[in-house]
């Protein structure tokens, strides 16, 4: 393999076979249908094999991405995903829904004058395609599965990707897990909210049984600070306790007209479509609101999501409207960009300023203020001013609010001895994401607010690291 | 896995059922004004029932539901031992009880039976209830001799005089309200219109008067914004600010407008489980 670099040119990227647009728009189909073996071999072959491979800083959980890019090229499908599993616990998962062009990929040198190595799509091919052979294997960087402690037991809170990161690093040091979840189905926003043309629930679900077969437990419809407080599981005996209970709070605009008929959260309508299925009612039964004009407000990964659902939902226009520019949206750009082609519109520099209805109560319109790009804030992004007098009236018959989340509510309210920062977010410990009370650990948007995928499990990481010192 | 229903009785047969169910994790913590989300299959949709009863003792939780649509009709299809697939609670915020004198409770319909929970609470910290509750017509009364068991003070209405007086629970209300002086609370639950109509009688009186919101839920945890209601000017998720809130302050016909979103989904639903009912006899 040492000439791999000689023989090497540079050629674009192998490009990801898609469903077709006009098709896909209608049906809730994967929308990347992946590589092949020698699609996924080719791309493999671009990777030059850096000295000090900058991708790896670029992933929060540091795969050893050129290690397990060279085993693609020599084929040794089972040392790829050996290398991925060592520190990812959800590759076919993260593969699909990382932003990849702000971490692995935006820092591959690759990318600086040419495209970067595909590695997202790498990486879901080979967790895709590697048959698992045992359940330990799958889930953990271990081997062989650990015995059993009878005695050591950790309770997870919130059944999101940070969670299950605990659970399978846990689980495979023998450590018995319980993960409490408040919904009857577990995986949080895996689960709930990316919908299925963009992370098929088999794939998840494929992913939950690897722990299952581990010995986590599942209790579904736990309501942590409910059903069951911290201090029950700790009377309970437990040993540790991971709080991974998510940002699901949505936000409103707090605009006049927000609570006529027709105007949802992007949590509600993804949520009834994606872990109610609304998609196959009345096969189903609960119900998603038809609509014919569809504004999606805000331009994140749930804004397209949200979009792209509606559009498959029947609906005849659906557009993005968005206070920047196209070069701030937060979402991903490939979903920006699969949205666009399936026929999404998009309305830059133009914010909603009030919804309006008919006497019913349900909604007609809202009115867009425009605006434009002013000075760069705190955060860098230019801040978005309204232009005096220029509105306009944008008809529609539902709108999606997708401008963010706020902390999960529920559990933090019966907490009342959890430290939070000023933001209502719960305050952990960096080195060890150990909380205000001891052996109670938090991590995911929990703790960061709005994240990813990735960062959520590099959170559990960090915390069963921590809890599997202390209990080892 | 699932949550058995140890008991079934239809109180007022094919509309009005009560089920008792083994669910002693939630039994263990449930108060007055709490409820659940509960799921009758794996194709069903997740709705909030509220907790009538608790037997803290032996685990179980009590559920007294009408029947309007289909997932509460397919509920009415399970039997004794049967299971729901998922109970989760007890959700929301539990009613405030404290010791404040006389609290009328109003109850109408199904409602009668989460009042029922509700007053129950109110006599156990030493308040005098005194309850009031509306139907119909006599048939369609529900926990009239539970109420009586504990409280004394049980007012009848029925629309078409059958049972106490000939007329509504408002009624007989505002006779209590013009006789007595010192009455700490009103708490009314039962449908929308009836809610309306008891915080429109006792807004002259200066009385508080708490409401137990009904909206539409999906998660029940507050994640999703479906239950919203703007109460006082501002925007509160029914599912964990409330459900109950100060009935005066509740904007009612932006509820009533909310309960009507699906509608037409909701009628599709029951159309095509009535007929599949009769196909499979
Ligand atoms: C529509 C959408 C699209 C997204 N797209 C992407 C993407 O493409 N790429 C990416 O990297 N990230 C994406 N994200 C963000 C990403 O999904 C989250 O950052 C990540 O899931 C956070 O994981 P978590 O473990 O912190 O919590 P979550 O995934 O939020 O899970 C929390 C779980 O806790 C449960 N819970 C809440 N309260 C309680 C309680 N009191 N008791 C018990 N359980 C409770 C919830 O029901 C939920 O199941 C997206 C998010 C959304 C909403
Ligand atoms: C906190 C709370 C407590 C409740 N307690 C009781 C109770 O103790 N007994 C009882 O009989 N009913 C109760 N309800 C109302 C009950 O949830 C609805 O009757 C039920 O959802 C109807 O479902 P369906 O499929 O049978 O009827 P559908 O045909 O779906 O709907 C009939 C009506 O129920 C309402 N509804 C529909 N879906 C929902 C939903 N997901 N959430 C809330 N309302 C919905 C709609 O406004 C509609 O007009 C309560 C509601 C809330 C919010
Ligand atoms: S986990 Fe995400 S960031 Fe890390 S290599 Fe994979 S796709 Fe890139
Ligand atoms: S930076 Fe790019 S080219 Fe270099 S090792 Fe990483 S993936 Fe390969
Ligand atoms: S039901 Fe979802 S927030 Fe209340």
């Amino acid at each position: 393999m040492a000439d791999v670099k000689k023989t090497k040119k540079v050629r674009g990227r192998v490009p990801m076979p898609h469903q077709d647009a006009a098709k896909r728009a209608r049906n809730f189909e994967e929308v990347a249908l992946g590589y092949s073996r020698e699609q996924a071999i080719i791309e493999a072959e671009r990777c030059l094999q850096c000295k000090k491979p900058l991708c790896q800083k670029g992933c929060p959980v540091e795969i050893d991405i050129k290690g397990f890019i060279l085993a693609i090229c020599d084929n040794d499908l089972r040392g790829a995903h050996d290398i991925i599993r060592k520190t990812n616990s959800l590759p076919a998962v993260c593969g699909r829904v990382c932003p990849q062009e702000t971490q692995c990929e935006g820092m591959c040198i690759l990318g600086k004058k040419y495209e970067p190595v595909a590695i997202g799509r790498l990486e879901r091919y080979v967790a895709d395609t590697f048959a698992a052979e045992s359940a330990c294997e799958d889930v953990t960087d271990l081997n062989t599965c650990a015995l059993e402690r009878e005695d050591l037991k950790v309770a997870c809170i919130g059944a999101g990707p940070s969670s299950l990161t605990v659970a399978g690093y846990l689980a495979g040091r023998g450590i018995k897990v319980d993960v409490f979840e408040a919904l009857h189905e577990p995986g949080g926003v895996l689960i709930y909210g990316i919908p299925e043309f963009r992370l098929p629930k088999s794939v998840v679900a494929r992913e939950l049984s690897g722990l299952k077969e581990l010995g986590v437990t599942f209790k579904c419809n736990w309501v942590g600070g409910k059903t069951i407080t911290i201090q029950d599981l700790l009377e309970e005996g437990y040993n540790a306790i991971f709080i991974g209970v998510g940002a699901g709070l949505p936000r409103f605009l707090n605009i006049p007209g927000e609570n006529l008929v027709g105007v949802f959260s992007a949590n509600e309508y993804l949520t009834r479509v994606n872990l109610g299925r609304a998609y196959d009612f009345p096969n189903y039964d609960t119900p998603a609101y038809y609509a014919r004009r569809v504004a999606v407000l805000g331009a994140g990964n749930v804004a397209m999501d949200s979009a792209r659902t509606a559009l498959r939902m029947g609906a005849e226009e659906v557009s993005i409207i968005y206070r920047r520019t196209e070069g701030e949206m937060p979402a991903r750009h490939e979903e920006v960009k699969h949205a666009i082609e399936e026929g999404v519109k998009i309305r830059c520099l133009c914010g909603p300023s009030a919804f309006h209805g008919d006497e019913q109560g349900r909604l007609k319109g809202l009115i867009i203020q425009k605006m434009a790009l002013g000075d760069p804030d705190e955060s860098g992004r230019c801040r978005p001013v309204c232009l005096d007098g220029e509105t306009e009236q944008f008809p529609c018959d539902m709108a999606i609010i997708a401008v963010g989340t706020r902390p999960n509510p529920v559990l933090l309210e019966a907490t009342p001895d959890l430290g939070l920062n000023k933001w209502g977010y719960v305050k952990v410990d960096p080195e060890t994401g150990e909380t205000s009370i001891p052996n109670v650990f938090a991590g995911g948007d929990i703790v960061t607010g709005a994240a990813t995928v990735i960062s959520a499990m590099g959170a559990g990481r960090k915390a069963a690291r921590e809890i599997a010192k202390r209990l080892l | 896995m699932g949550y058995k229903i140890l008991k079934k009785e239809e109180l007022i047969p094919g509309q009005t059922t009560m089920v008792v169910i083994d669910a002693p994790q939630i039994a263990k913590k449930a108060k007055p004004g709490n409820f659940v989300m509960l799921r009758t299959t794996d194709h069903g949709e997740r709705i909030p029932l509220t907790i009538a009863d608790c037997d803290k003792k032996n685990g179980t939780i009590t559920i007294v539901y009408l029947v309007v649509g289909k997932t509460t009709a397919e509920m009415n299809t399970l039997q004794q031992g049967d299971e729901f697939i998922d109970v989760c609670g007890p959700l929301g915020k539990p009613t405030h009880i404290e010791k404040s004198g006389t609290v009328i409770c109003v109850g109408g319909g199904t409602g009668i039976a989460a009042m029922h929970h509700i007053a129950k609470g109110h006599v156990a910290v030493g308040n005098r209830v005194i309850a009031i509750v509306g139907a119909r017509s006599k048939d369609l009364l529900l926990f009239c001799s539970e109420l009586s068991s504990f409280c004394p003070e049980l007012r009848i209405a029925t629309d078409d005089g059958s049972e106490g007086h000939k007329g509504f629970v408002t009624e007989v209300l505002k006779d209590i309200l013009d006789n007595e002086d010192d009455i700490s609370e009103v708490v009314a639950i039962g449908p929308v219109p009836m809610m309306e109509a008891v915080c429109n009688v006792t807004l002259p009186y200066e009385v508080k008067t708490t409401v137990s919101l009904n909206s539409i839920m999906v998660d029940g945890i507050g994640m999703c914004g479906a239950c919203r209601c703007t109460v006082d000017g501002e925007t509160l998720f029914a599912c964990v600010d409330g459900p109950e809130f100060d009935g005066h302050k509740v904007d009612f016909s932006e509820l009533k407008a909310r309960l009507r979103q699906f509608t037409e989904q909701e009628e599709e639903s029951m159309e095509l489980f009535s007929k599949e009912c009769r196909c499979n006899g």
